[in-house]
C-alpha cells in the first residue's frame, strides 16, 4: 500500500477523488447516466462543467446503452472520451462495451461496483464488473479512494498508448469506496496534465481529407484477424503498464504494479483478493502475523490481462492459497478463483487452494471471516474443489 | 438559388466520391436506399458542408460496408441496431468540443447524418432518437422507411402497414396479417417540440432536396422520413421504387409534410388523389390480403384511415399557421 | 489474397474509401440498359435515380448530357428506363450480349 502524506491529502469520497481525476484528464466529452452508486461521480463532474472548471461537453443521456454509444461516436473522432457506471448501467451497456474494444477506441470508464440485478440490490459485489470480463477491456480494482483516483489518471496513459488502444474499466467497490470517506493526495492539475499529454488520435473519423469507415460488417474473412488483435492488444498493455507505472510513480511516488504483495516473504499461506476488501485482508494478516502466524496477501490491481506470470511468481510454492471472491459463476468456479488456480496449473509447487465467495449484494466481511479462511488453511483445511462462502447463514 | 438536377448533375457528374456513397455497394438492385442516401448528400455537399455519416445496423449497412470493402468516400460509423443516433449525438458533440479545445478549426461546417431503417427508427432504436432530439444534437436522423425488418428477410416492424405480409404477421387463415396501424413517426419525434421534422418521397426530388436544405439551416435536430420501396419483399418489379412512391404520395399513403417547431405545413397537395387500392395492388406485399373474401372491407377502412389522416394534416397546418411553440 | 492479422488496421477501421469499386456489381445482372440516343432528352432522371452511379453523363457543355452506362456496376434493376421521360432506355436480356 501507497503512504498517504496526511498533510498534503484531502478528505474525500472516492466518488469525489474520481471525478478530480476526471477533471484534472479534462476529456472533450463525457457522457454518462445516474445510477446508484456511481451518480455522485456524474453529479460533480456535471458540476465542474457547469461551473466552466473544465471545457468538457457533457451529454446527459437517456440511457447507459447510449452513454456507450455516445462514448464509442465520440472517441472515434480521436476526442478524450469517459463515462462511468455501476451494475445495470453496465449490463445495460455490454453490448456496446464490446463493441467499444473491438473498434479499438481508448475509453476510461470507472465502474463503481454493484451487485446485478436480481433480485435488485444496490450495494457493492463485482458481478457487474465480472460480466465483462471478456469484453477486450483491461479491468483493474481499487483497494482505496487514493487507488481509484491513481488508476484513473494512470488507466488513460495505457489506454492511448499506440500498442494497445484498449479501453480500460477502473473499478471501486460501491459505497465503500464510492462513499467512503478517506484521505487522497491529488496530483497538481499540471502534473496531471503533463502525464497524460495530448491525445494520440488513430483514424479520427472527422478527418475528412482521410475519410474512414468505422464499424463495417466483418464477417469470416475477417473477424478472426480482429479479434487476434485484441488478444494481441492485451498482451501488449502486459507490456506497456510497468513503462505506465514508472513514469507515474515518478510523478507521484505512488508505485502500480499488476499485484501487490503484502508481508510475503516468508508467508507460507496467501490471501488472493481484489478491491477494498484487501485492506481488511491486511488488518488480519498484521492480527494473525502477531501471533506467529506466517501469512501473507497478494491483491490483483489488474485483473484484465489477467497476470498470470505474478500470480505463478508469488504463489509458487507456498502451503497454502485462499482466493476471495465477490462474485459468484454459478455452475463454475468464482472468477478470480478461476483465474488463480488456472495460472498455478505450471508452477514447481502447486499449493492447496481454496474458494471462498463473500460480500454478495453488500453483505459485509468481517475479519473473523477471513480469519476463519486463514485456519482453513493452516489446519490444511482446502479443497481445491470446494466452493465456500464468509458471512453466509447456513 | 435553390438545389437543382442540372445543377447536381454538373457538379457531380460522373463522380460518386464527390458525393459519399460510391459503386460497388451490394444492395438489391432497384433498392430505394442508396437513392435515399444520394440525394441528401448532393444537397449537403452541394450547399458546402462536410458530411459525416453514422448508420444503424441494417441492408444499407451490411450492403455498403462488407469488410474489407466500404462503398463510402465520407467518414461513417456504425456502431449497432438501436444506438446510432446516441452514437451521433457522441460524434456531433465531440467535433463541438474539438473545436472548443482547438483541435478543429472553428470554421468547418460539418453536416452529421444518421442514415437508420424503420426496424432501427420505430421499434429498437426509438429510445435513442428521442434522446438526440431532446438533447438538440445537430444531426440529421434519415429515416429509410422500408416497412419491416427487410435485412432480415421481412419481418413485421411498428413501421408495417396494416395488411402486409410479413413472415412474423403472415396473412393466414385467421389472421389477416398485420392488424395494427403503422406507427405515425413523424409525430412522435414532432412531440419532442424543438425539431424539424418532414417526410419526403424519391418520386419528388425538389421537395425532397429543399426538405434536406431546411435541415442543414435548422439550428437544431432534424428528422427526415424517407419513404423507401423495398422491391425484395414488397413484390414488385426492380426497377419500380419510384413509381410506387409516386402512387403512395398520390394516394395519401404518404403525404408529404413538414413540422417546424410545431408549426405544419403540407408540402404537396395533390389536386387529384388516387384510391388507396392503387397503391395496394401492384405490390405482392399486399396480395394475400387482398385475395382475401374480406379484401374490399378492410381496404375500405384502410382507405377511410388515410381519408381522415390527410383531413387531420389539414386541420393542423390551418391551426398551427403562424403559431411556432419556440 | 487475404491479408493476415498483422497487416491489416485495428479495430476494423476500413482507411480506403471507395474501396467497394473493386467489387463489381455488373455480373449481377439480368438485364441490361440499352440507350436509344435519338429519343433522349438528357433529363438527368436516369443519372439522379441510378441506386448505383452507373449512370455515365458528360457535363463539359452548357447543360449535361447522358451518354450511357457503366455496366462494370449497373446491375441492371430497370430503375432507369422506368423514369425515362421518353421511353429512351429500353431493357434487354444480358444473354443477348453474351458474345461481347
Amino acid at each position: 500500500m501507497n503512504n498517504i502524506d496526511l498533510k498534503k491529502a484531502r478528505a474525500v469520497t472516492g466518488a469525489e477523488a474520481v471525478a478530480n481525476a476526471m477533471r484534472q484528464i479534462e476529456p472533450h466529452v463525457v457522457a454518462a447516466y445516474p445510477i446508484t452508486p456511481q451518480t455522485p461521480i456524474v453529479e460533480y463532474f456535471a458540476k465542474f462543467v457547469s461551473d466552466g472548471v473544465v471545457r468538457t461537453e457533457m451529454i446527459p443521456v437517456e440511457s447507459e446503452h447510449s452513454a456507450m454509444s455516445a462514448v464509442v461516436g465520440a472517441a472515434a473522432t480521436g476526442a478524450r472520451a469517459m463515462t462511468a457506471t455501476s451494475a445495470n448501467g453496465l449490463a445495460l451497456m455490454h453490448e456496446v462495451v464490446y463493441i467499444a474494444a473491438s473498434s479499438r477506441l481508448p475509453i476510461v470508464m470507472p465502474v463503481v461496483n454493484r451487485a446485478l440485478s436480481g433480485p435488485i440490490n444496490i450495494h457493492c459485489d463485482h458481478s457487474d464488473a465480472m460480466a465483462e470480463r471478456d469484453s477486450g477491456w483491461v479491468q483493474f480494482y481499487a483497494e482505496s479512494n487514493q487507488e481509484a483516483y491513481d488508476l484513473t489518471i494512470l488507466s488513460l496513459k495505457l489506454a492511448e498508448d499506440e500498442s494497445v488502444r484498449l479501453p480500460v474499466m477502473v473499478s471501486l467497490d460501491g459505497f465503500i469506496l464510492s462513499h467512503g470517506v478517506e484521505p487522497v493526495e491529488f496530483l497538481p492539475d499540471e502534473v496531471v496534465k503533463e502525464f497524460i499529454g495530448e491525445p494520440k488520435m488513430i483514424y479520427p473519423l472527422l478527418d475528412t481529407e482521410h475519410p474512414v469507415t468505422y464499424g463495417p460488417l466483418d464477417l469470416y474473412d475477417y473477424y478472426f484477424e480482429h479479434k487476434r488483435q485484441q488478444v494481441e492488444a492485451m498482451e501488449n498493455a502486459k507490456k506497456v503498464f510497468p513503462k505506465v507505472a514508472e513514469e507515474f510513480y515518478k510523478v507521484s511516488g505512488r508505485k502500480y504494479d499488476f499485484v501487490e504483495p503484502y508481508k510475503l516473504d516468508d508467508a507460507e499461506y496467501v490471501m488472493v483478493a481484489l478491491g477494498s476488501t484487501n485492506s481488511t485482508i491486511k488488518y488480519v494478516v498484521d492480527w494473525m502475523r502477531e501471533e506467529g502466524f506466517k501469512v501473507g496477501a497478494l491483491k490483483v490491481w489488474m485483473f484484465r490481462p489477467f497476470p498470470k506470470a505474478q500470480i505463478q511468481k508469488y504463489l509458487n510454492g507456498r502451503k497454502g492459497v485462499v482466493v476471495l471472491d465477490r462474485s459468484a459463476s454459478f455452475g463454475a468456479e468464482a472468477p478470480l478463483y478461476e483465474a488463480v488456480k488456472s495460472a498455478l496449473y505450471n508452477v514447481a509447487i502447486r499449493p492447496q487452494m481454496g474458494s471462498y465467495v463473500y460480500g454478495l449484494g453488500g453483505r459485509d466481511i468481517l475479519p473473523e471471516h477471513i480469519r476463519k479462511a486463514f485456519e482453513d488453511a493452516l489446519s490444511g483445511n482446502l479443497i481445491a474443489d470446494e466452493q465456500r462462502y464468509l458471512g453466509l447463514r447456513e | 438559388m435553390p438545389v437543382n438536377l442540372f445543377g447536381l448533375a454538373k457538379t457531380f457528374e460522373n463522380r460518386a466520391e464527390d458525393i459519399g456513397l460510391v459503386q460497388g455497394h451490394r444492395l438489391c438492385p432497384g433498392c430505394a436506399a442508396p437513392i435515399v442516401v444520394k440525394f441528401s448528400l448532393m444537397v449537403a455537399r452541394k450547399l458546402g458542408y462536410e458530411p459525416v455519416v453514422g448508420l444503424a445496423t441494417g441492408c444499407l449497412e451490411v450492403s455498403t460496408t462488407i469488410y474489407p470493402y466500404t462503398a463510402w468516400t465520407v467518414p461513417y460509423i456504425h456502431n449497432a441496431f438501436e444506438n446510432s443516433a446516441a452514437t451521433m449525438s457522441g460524434v456531433e458533440t465531440a467535433a463541438r468540443a474539438l473545436k472548443k479545445f482547438g483541435v478543429l478549426p472553428k470554421d468547418k461546417k460539418y453536416a452529421f447524418f444518421v442514415f437508420a431503417g424503420d426496424g432501427g427508427t420505430y421499434d429498437i432504436g426509438l429510445q435513442s432518437l428521442s434522446g438526440m432530439i431532446e438533447r438538440g444534437h445537430k444531426v440529421i436522423y434519415i429515416l429509410y422507411d422500408n416497412e419491416g425488418y427487410m435485412n432480415t428477410g421481412n419481418q413485421r416492424s411498428g413501421s408495417t402497414p396494416t395488411g402486409s405480409n410479413t413472415t412474423t404477421a403472415p396473412v393466414g387463415k385467421v389472421i389477416p396479417g398485420k392488424v395494427q396501424l403503422k406507427k405515425n413517426i413523424v409525430e412522435i419525434v414532432a412531440g419532442h417540440e424543438y425539431v424539424y421534422a418532414a417526410t419526403v418521397s424519391i418520386s419528388d426530388p425538389n421537395d425532397f432536396f429543399s426538405k434536406i436544405e431546411k435541415s442543414l439551416n435548422f439550428d437544431g435536430p432534424s428528422f427526415i422520413a424517407a419513404f423507401s420501396p423495398c422491391v425484395r419483399f414488397w413484390r414488385i418489379p426492380d426497377g419500380a421504387a419510384n413509381s410506387i412512391s409516386k402512387l403512395a404520395v398520390e394516394t395519401k399513403y404518404w403525404p408529404l409534410y413538414e413540422v417546424e417547431n410545431g408549426v405544419y405545413r403540407v408540402t404537396r397537395k395533390p389536386r387529384q388523389f388516387k384510391p388507396l387500392i392503387e397503391f395496394l395492388k401492384p405490390q405482392g406485399r399486399f396480395k394475400p390480403l387482398l385475395s382475401r373474401p374480406d379484401a374490399d372491407e378492410i381496404v375500405q377502412r384502410l382507405q377511410e384511415y388515410v381519408d381522415r389522416r390527410w383531413e387531420r394534416l389539414l386541420t393542423l397546418e390551418e391551426a398551427t399557421k403562424g403559431k411556432p411553440i419556440r | 489474397m487475404l491479408k493476415s492479422w498483422k497487416e491489416i488496421p485495428i479495430g476494423g477501421v476500413v482507411d480506403e474509401p471507395g474501396k467497394s469499386r473493386e467489387y463489381k456489381t455488373g455480373t449481377w445482372r439480368v438485364l441490361r440498359p440499352v440507350l436509344h440516343l435519338d429519343k433522349c432528352v438528357h433529363c438527368m432522371f436516369c443519372w439522379l435515380y441510378c441506386p448505383d452511379m452507373a449512370i455515365v453523363i458528360d457535363s463539359s457543355g452548357q447543360k449535361p448530357k447522358m451518354i450511357g452506362f457503366n455496366y462494370n456496376y449497373c446491375k441492371g434493376c430497370g430503375l432507369c428506363a422506368d423514369v425515362c421521360p421518353t421511353n429512351a432506355i429500353e431493357m434487354r436480356p444480358e444473354t443477348e450480349f453474351a458474345e461481347e
